[in-house]
């Protein structure tokens, strides 16, 4: 089954791609719409959910439209760089990284809602300037949840279907991921190899839930998977 | 006029609306009292002039000078931010960082930077407070891991490590049992005569006046009759 690993490795660089791009990301925008007061602000919370809720072909649908051969961002990339995402591995990246964006910044949101104000305030009197207290008290008094919502970013990233299709197609070792291929398999009458897959992504998105449960426990994951 | 300027020299106002409910602090007091202490019941604006003081509320108008030297002079354009005002502040429920052991704690004042001091920091001042108040055995246990007495050593250690030029004291006491609550004092005056550090401590503890007050100030709804 060596073919098998060819979209397993795959997979895992496109997600962990996603996931690194969330943490940067996820982690500013979660932490500018929970210290931020500005008008529209819960309009902007709403709009930045929307990957979570919309299908995936739609989203993928809507990427094609912007960062295709004609679409805006594409026909720029496209004159400045010479770059064409569009069937590469990279447009795989960009279309996990959106739909599994929903999950980090608001994990991140809800860790930095939940720290004490009162102990900011205190590292204030003690002479730190705002970015040392951010990364003194804020950040690590908010990893645990930040760090639970990129293990599930990390999970969606990784069975991440439709848009993926949309987007990178299923070019055999070049885009074409774990539950692309799955789907290959099946179409092809390939039951042995749907099976290993099958187990493979399966396995793979257990251990990452068990792994954001204990970070977390109760609070992103669910009760029923400790 | 004497030629000295006052310790404490403080003249604030501040407006508080919330939820169509208003709130007005108007604040003024001269002392050179060694031991300050701010007395009245609970809502009456005590803590939201220690916290103005401190710099971790704004204040709509006014001065706040110590010993001459302005940290807050509204009308001269002076507002020192927080982390410049040199003052040692204790909350109420004393904000220990919950990260950090005992012993990060004491020292987390004196690193500057965007890390905070490993669990092996080794330096002369924070050994000195730790061993003050007889904390050196516990130095690696959690906040979570403490009696209410041992926080409020450790905050007060905290605050002292950076040699702080006034302490200020929000209800120190409110949150220990009786028996502790008196020896803590004496604890607190010991000090107080070691140091030679001016201290301004609000209260509605009757106990505290009668203990700790060099000169007694009582406030009530916003306002301080000197």
């Amino acid at each position: 089954m060596s073919e098998a690993w060819v979209p397993l490795l795959l997979t895992l660089k496109v997600a962990g791609w996603a996931t690194f791009f969330n943490l940067l990301l996820g982690v500013g925008v979660g932490f500018a719409l929970a210290r931020l007061r500005f008008a529209g602000r819960e309009l902007l919370d709403a709009l930045l959910t929307l990957p979570m809720v919309m299908p995936p072909t739609v989203l993928g649908y809507y990427l094609l439209v912007l960062i295709g051969r004609n679409g805006p961002i594409g026909a720029w990339l496209q004159r400045e760089f010479g770059l064409n995402l569009i069937f590469t591995w990279q447009g795989a990246v960009i279309a996990a990284t959106i739909v599994a964006f929903p999950l980090v910044f608001k994990s991140a949101r809800a860790a930095f809602e939940a720290v004490d104000p009162q102990l900011e305030q205190a590292a204030r009197v003690l002479g730190l300037g705002e970015a040392a207290l951010f990364f003194r008290v804020t950040l690590p008094l908010a990893w645990r949840g930040i760090l639970a919502g990129l293990l599930l970013a990390f999970a969606r990233a990784t069975g991440e279907f439709g848009a993926t299709l949309m987007v990178a197609g299923s070019i055999p070792g070049k885009t074409q991921t774990l539950s692309v291929a799955v789907y290959e398999a099946v179409q092809a009458g390939q039951d042995g190899l749907a099976n290993f897959l099958v187990a493979l992504t399966s396995v793979t998105c257990v251990l990452v839930l068990l792994a954001a449960g204990r970070l977390a426990p109760g609070r992103v994951a669910g009760g029923g998977l400790r | 006029m004497s030629a000295a300027p006052p310790l404490w020299d403080v003249d604030l106002r501040r407006r508080f609306a919330q939820a169509g409910r208003q709130f007005d602090l108007q604040v003024r007091f001269r002392s050179d009292a060694r031991r300050l202490v701010l007395f009245g019941p609970s809502g009456a604006g005590k803590s939201q002039t220690l916290r103005i003081m401190a710099g971790l509320t704004r204040a709509d108008a006014g001065h706040v000078r110590l010993q001459g030297e302005a940290l807050l002079d509204l009308a001269a354009g002076v507002e020192l931010p927080a982390r410049r005002r040199g003052l040692a502040y204790m909350f109420q429920d004393y904000a220990l960082f919950p990260h950090l052991t005992l012993r990060q704690n004491v020292a987390f004042g004196l690193q500057r930077g965007w890390r905070n001091p490993g669990r092996r920091v080794a330096d002369p001042e924070v050994e000195r407070w730790l061993s003050a108040f007889g904390l050196q055995a516990l130095a690696g246990h959690y906040p979570e891991q403490l009696s209410g007495g041992q926080r409020q050593r450790t905050a007060l250690a905290r605050a002292l490590v950076a040699r702080p030029r006034a302490l200020l004291l929000d209800e120190p006491f409110a949150a220990l049992d009786g028996a502790l609550r008196a020896r803590l004092r004496e604890e607190l005056l010991a000090l107080l005569a070691e140091l030679d550090l001016p201290l301004l401590l609000i209260t509605h503890d009757e106990a505290d006046v009668r203990l700790l007050g060099q000169q007694v100030l009582t406030m009530a709804e916003g306002r301080i009759d000197e």
